[in-house]
């Protein structure tokens, strides 16, 4: 199949970029959709023209390295899928298909369809953790951990940190991620002792950074590509209104 | 008291702030509501009132509340300021989390494909100026009566059934109330998310309670200027 | 040279904790008067890079990526290996020494291997206690299961995404000790060469891959977590970003690099659908134990699988492995399917697959069962293939997956350049010739939590006062030859983009040193690979600039690594004249076509020195004081 491409150009974070038009010729429907890209970028080479950037990694879904905005819809039009994992087979000869970057007053462009998530890793660092020396930690059965807390945590921390639901939501928030965390390590017993702490603290950087805050649109849910639940979103809220008026005692 | 300066800057706080004063203005409107159903009472057969208005007392009664610790009409503006409160701090935060908002967006896509969200939960802002306007010109009709042709201090039923005659208000006031409904079915799911309020087996009755109330209220509402307009309700 | 591991005397269940205590000690308020570089956050440089700062060391932590999250140990599926015993099945520490020195056929050294196995129990500990939210019992236990045909169940993990929730909780932990100050973390940055002076590893010169920077980094010690080179064959399951840029600087710049013909061919791979595929992904092994693998009697039968009658199937493994069947262990499997690919047997696009059917099972265990155990798997083949495995076989080829060689390395981690370190894929310690599966992880994060922060310590309390900065001379030679490489990357303008040099490197590696090797293929691979590293140095085109992102020129340095390392491994290959565990070679197999070691004469490590015109190979001897020697059947 043939499609149109309407894709971002940047040469840097300073340029102001626009958007230009590519035709990708005999894509195969068994092609992922970065594959797709390869070949535009390998006959943009051959032609003398600096390939489209674009973040990715691991190509299975998991390493949240790639994204983008695939008409209008961060990851593309399938459900509970990365970019990469995204096929060919979605689409029908002379689509027209515009590809953005992400876009949040957090993500800066870098370069094309690359952004600078650094603002994940710092809500990451503002309390995202549980803090264990290594060496220090009692027998890993010393602490049950209810069966459902467990699974519950698991589908928290399934996030690959990709920042869709950032991408998705009109105003650029990163609840649904940094939630994700905080209800991760909250449902954990080992995750209490911080508990309070941490929301307050990853919040805090969250809103530190230039993010957009949290309408309930829901669109982040609907994008995410291991389907977070906005459940967490309001779990972190209850924490954080409990943590405001707990105080430091705990 | 850093900690109440860090709240008072918490782009979080301000949810819990418009999710607060939403839930008493919810309150509010649930009350008028009922209230105003008694214009489907029409007058007292007999007892002190006869010949009286229910609707009439009623609003005289309000007057009265809080009697005798309160004199006539202190408990209403009690209300009313509170209300007013809520309404002021309701837009305050707003505002600032519509900046906040932009922040967030500062470049537009070139192509948007919502996926989740709703038309109601889109239009908050524009649905809450136009209740904005609504709430300003529904206190100079029926309240102080300015931008009424024929009002009658005290007389309830005669204002609101001479204001609603007029097509054009009765048609503000549908539309109005349109835009009430939106804003309340998506501001009464939010504020359950807002405030956390939130568990498994609840979750799937959140959107039913939103529904349910934002369909009562417009619909309610809007069977008034209905009920005078096709002559059900009449002087 | 004589290679010298340096591993202590004593017995190997007490060896580790006496030399624990021999080794020397950096008292507390020195430890902040060093500096560790560390390249590469993954399981091992991650959880390396939080242990070193919590013991008060000043860590700066390099990585391309753009954030330590994305390490391709995530990608992990199955599990971590530990001799917990939880399940009362009989394991123990010596009998996960056992089993890994026995799955690595023999090529990795007892006190290395035993070591991995005492600390295994450490690290589940050290995890559980980060939240990392481990299978349960209902009871709030942990959860186990037997992975990879071991006999007792002493894998614990998260779902399918265990490399994922364990590098999320090595990650965790880096971020603490970033916030705290310890480690300055340094992002889409990557390791271009090692500064040596003295003898001693010093420093690193580095690119900044947004701006171009180059830039030079001054340290008491440079540990490598820089993973695997599987991407040398193009195609492998191996992220786009892997590379073996830092290992291979590092081998030219005096490290020895040891067995790099060991390499992994994982049998459940989703095959090739066509020239312009990138990756390859991985299945899970767990597919095996209910699907089975066949391929048509006929050669070219070209019928949809379900229009081909029973007995026009050839059900291969079961016919020859009557005992094993469909569960040989990795490298069997894959060689089979390769025998009867090239009987052109095999199916699908380019005849580069076979069917893995799950028909039988889902008559005997029902539709539901068989989505309960494997509905993930099969969501994720349907995503990718478009095709329904309840309704159409499976297709299967095998796929370079691990490979087991790497920076030789002593007992303390450190290479044959003094100060320099490597740790987790990026050493060819553990595993010897292959390795068992769920065992990766555990490696990578034994290194990182539990050994090198230790063993350093006994090379850097010998060097407290020798500091050096960046601006000593060697590193404004080391950057200026960085730089001129670069330069001349660019200025070659030819007409051949980076990618398909690298796609014909990965067809002759793949061809020639995959799954079976010989001599006259690896002759003809030697000479392949000369002419097009030659070609590759006058006509590859790179566009733009070095300074701003410039994806292109990033992938063209890591390919002019591995145009050098493919010959490297075809040279060690070639002089191996024997086959074991990844490493197989047709003239060296028992008359029933099963891998043929020769421990009188291979009984060794191999490592190779750089040289201006070869390298040269030295041997570190393999002595087997506990494991008996014996040969594998699957009969």
């Amino acid at each position: 199949m043939d499609l149109k491409l309407h894709v971002w150009r940047q040469k840097d974070a300073s340029d102001p970029g626009s958007m230009v038009e590519y035709q990708a010729k005999d894509v195969s429907p068994d092609m992922s959709f970065l594959e797709m890209l390869d070949v535009v970028n390998e006959s943009l080479v051959q032609k003398g023209e600096e390939p489209i950037a674009f973040d990715h990694d691991c190509r299975e879904g998991i390493c949240g390295a790639c994204g983008m905005m695939i008409n209008g819809v961060a990851h593309g039009p399938q459900r509970g899928t990365t970019t990469c994992q995204l096929h060919m087979r979605h689409f029908n000869d002379g689509d027209v298909v515009y590809i953005e970057p992400w876009r949040s007053g957090a993500f800066p462009v870098l370069k094309d369809l690359m952004v600078d998530r650094g603002a994940f890793d710092r809500i990451i660092q503002a309390g995202g953790y549980i803090s264990v020396n290594t060496g220090s930690a009692p027998d890993a059965n010393e602490i049950p951990v209810p069966k459902q807390a467990a699974d519950t945590a698991f589908e928290a921390a399934a996030c690959i940190g990709c920042g869709a639901c950032v991408a998705q939501c009109p105003n650029g928030a990163a609840q649904l991620f940094t939630s994700a965390k905080v209800s991760h390590l909250g449902l954990m017993p080992q995750g209490q002792p911080e508990r309070w702490r941490r929301v307050r603290g990853m919040v805090a950087q969250m809103e530190e950074e230039a993010f957009g805050s949290c309408s309930n649109h829901l669109e982040c849910e609907a994008v995410c590509p291991k389907e977070i639940s906005v459940d967490f979103i309001a779990r972190m809220n209850r924490d954080y209104i409990k943590a405001t008026f707990k105080g430091d005692d705990s | 008291m850093q900690w109440m300066i860090e709240i008072y800057r918490s782009a979080m706080f301000k949810k819990v702030v418009m999710a607060v004063t939403g839930l008493m203005l919810f309150g509010f409107v649930i009350g008028h509501v009922a209230g105003n159903l008694k214009i489907y009472q029409g007058k007292y057969v007999d007892g002190i009132h006869q010949g009286e208005y229910k609707l009439d007392v009623y609003a005289e009664g309000l007057r009265e509340l809080g009697a005798p610790v309160l004199g006539h009409g202190q408990a209403l503006w009690i209300a009313r300021i509170g209300l007013l409160l809520a309404v002021a701090l309701h837009i305050w935060s707003a505002y600032q989390l519509t900046l906040v908002n932009r922040r967030g967006r500062p470049q537009a896509y070139q192509k948007v494909t919502p996926q989740a969200s709703t038309y109601a939960s889109r239009t908050m802002r524009w649905g809450g100026v136009i209740i904005l306007f609504f709430i300003v010109y529904h206190i100079l009709h029926l309240t102080t009566g300015s931008v009424h042709q024929s009002f009658e201090a005290g007389q309830v039923f005669h204002n609101v059934v001479r204001g609603f005659s007029n097509p054009l208000v009765s048609g503000f006031y549908i539309l109005a109330n349109l835009a009430l409904g939106l804003h309340l079915y998506h501001g009464i799911w939010s504020l359950f998310q807002s405030l956390g309020l939130n568990g498994q087996r609840f979750n799937d009755l959140r959107h039913k309670i939103a529904v349910a109330f934002a369909l009562i209220i417009s619909l309610t509402n809007i069977s008034f200027p209905v009920a005078v307009l096709t002559g059900v309700v009449h002087l | 040279m004589v290679l010298d591991a340096k591993i202590p005397s004593g017995s190997i269940a007490t060896v580790w904790d006496e030399h624990r205590f021999q080794m020397k000690l950096v008292n507390p308020a020195n430890k902040r008067k060093f500096d560790i570089i560390i390249v590469g956050t993954g399981l091992a440089g991650a959880s390396a890079a939080a242990t070193m700062a919590e013991l008060g060391y000043n860590v700066k932590a390099f990585c391309f990526q753009d954030s330590p999250r994305r390490a391709h140990s995530i990608a992990a599926q199955g599990g971590i290996n530990a001799a917990k015993n939880y399940q009362n099945d009989g394991d123990s520490i010596y009998r996960l020494f056992y089993d890994t020195v026995k799955g690595g056929d023999y090529r990795s050294r007892e006190a290395n291997v035993y070591r991995l196995a005492e600390v295994s129990v450490n690290i589940i500990d050290q995890c559980a206690a980060q939240g990392v939210p481990f299978a349960r019992e209902y009871g709030g236990l942990l959860d186990n299961r037997s992975f990879g045909g071991a006999q007792v169940s002493r894998t614990f993990y998260a779902r399918g995404q265990t490399g994922q929730q364990l590098l999320l909780g090595a990650y965790q932990a880096l971020a603490r000790q970033i916030e705290a100050g310890k480690v300055t973390m340094y992002p889409r940055t990557e390791m271009l060469d090692v500064v040596n002076i003295d003898g001693h590893a010093r420093g690193i010169v580095t690119r900044n891959l947004v701006d171009g920077k180059i830039e030079t980094h001054a340290g008491d010690a440079v540990v490598l977590a820089t993973g695997g080179y599987g991407n040398v064959f193009y195609l492998s399951t191996n992220a786009m970003g892997s590379n073996v840029t830092a290992a291979w600087r590092a081998y030219r710049r005096g490290a020895f690099f040891a067995n790099p013909c060991y390499t992994q061919i994982h049998p459940t791979c989703i095959p090739v659908s066509g020239e312009y595929q990138s990756k390859l992904t991985l299945m899970s092994e767990s597919l095996r134990n209910d699907g089975r693998i066949w391929v048509p009697e006929k050669a070219g039968d070209s019928r949809a699988p379900n229009q081909i009658p029973e007995s026009e199937r050839d059900y291969y493994l079961e016919r020859k492995y009557p005992s094993f069947g469909n569960l040989v262990p990795r490298d069997v499997a894959s060689r089979n399917a390769k025998e009867v690919c090239d009987q052109g047997r095999g199916v699908g696009p380019g005849g580069l697959g076979v069917y893995l059917d799950f028909a039988d099972a889902i008559a005997r265990l029902g539709k539901d069962t068989v989505s309960a155990r494997y509905g993930n798997l099969f969501e994720m083949y349907e995503k990718i293939t478009g095709e329904d495995p309840y309704e159409v076989p499976m297709r299967i080829y095998p796929a370079v997956h691990y490979t087991m060689g790497g920076l030789w390395v002593d007992y303390h981690l450190m290479t044959t350049v003094p100060g320099l370190y490597a740790i987790g894929e990026a050493n060819f310690s553990d595993h010897g010739a292959n390795r068992l599966g769920a065992s990766a992880l555990m490696q990578g994060l034994a290194d990182g939590y539990f050994i090198l922060p230790y063993t350093i310590g006994d090379y850097l309390a010998k060097r407290m006062g020798d500091k050096v900065t960046t601006e000593h001379p060697a590193f404004a030679k080391v950057q200026a030859e960085v730089e001129q490489r670069i330069a001349s990357l660019l200025a070659i303008n030819g007409n051949r983009t980076v990618d398909s040099f690298h796609r014909e490197l990965g067809k002759i590696m793949w061809e020639h040193c995959g799954m079976a090797r010989n001599k006259e293929g690896l002759e003809k691979a030697i000479q392949l690979i000369g002419d097009l590293r030659q070609q590759y140095w006058s006509d590859v085109r790179v566009l733009g600039q070095s300074g701003n992102v410039n994806q292109d020129l990033e992938k063209a340095g890591r390919v002019a690594d591995f145009l050098e390392l493919a010959e490297l491994m075809c040279r060690d290959a070639l002089h191996r004249e024997e086959s074991c565990g990844g490493h197989f070679r047709t003239e060296h197999q028992t008359p029933e076509g099963e891998a043929k070691r020769d421990d009188e004469n291979f009984s060794y490590v191999g490592a190779w020195q750089h040289g201006d015109g070869k390298a040269t190979l030295h041997k570190e001897d393999l002595d087997f004081e506990y494991v008996k020697l014996t040969q594998r059947s699957y009969k």
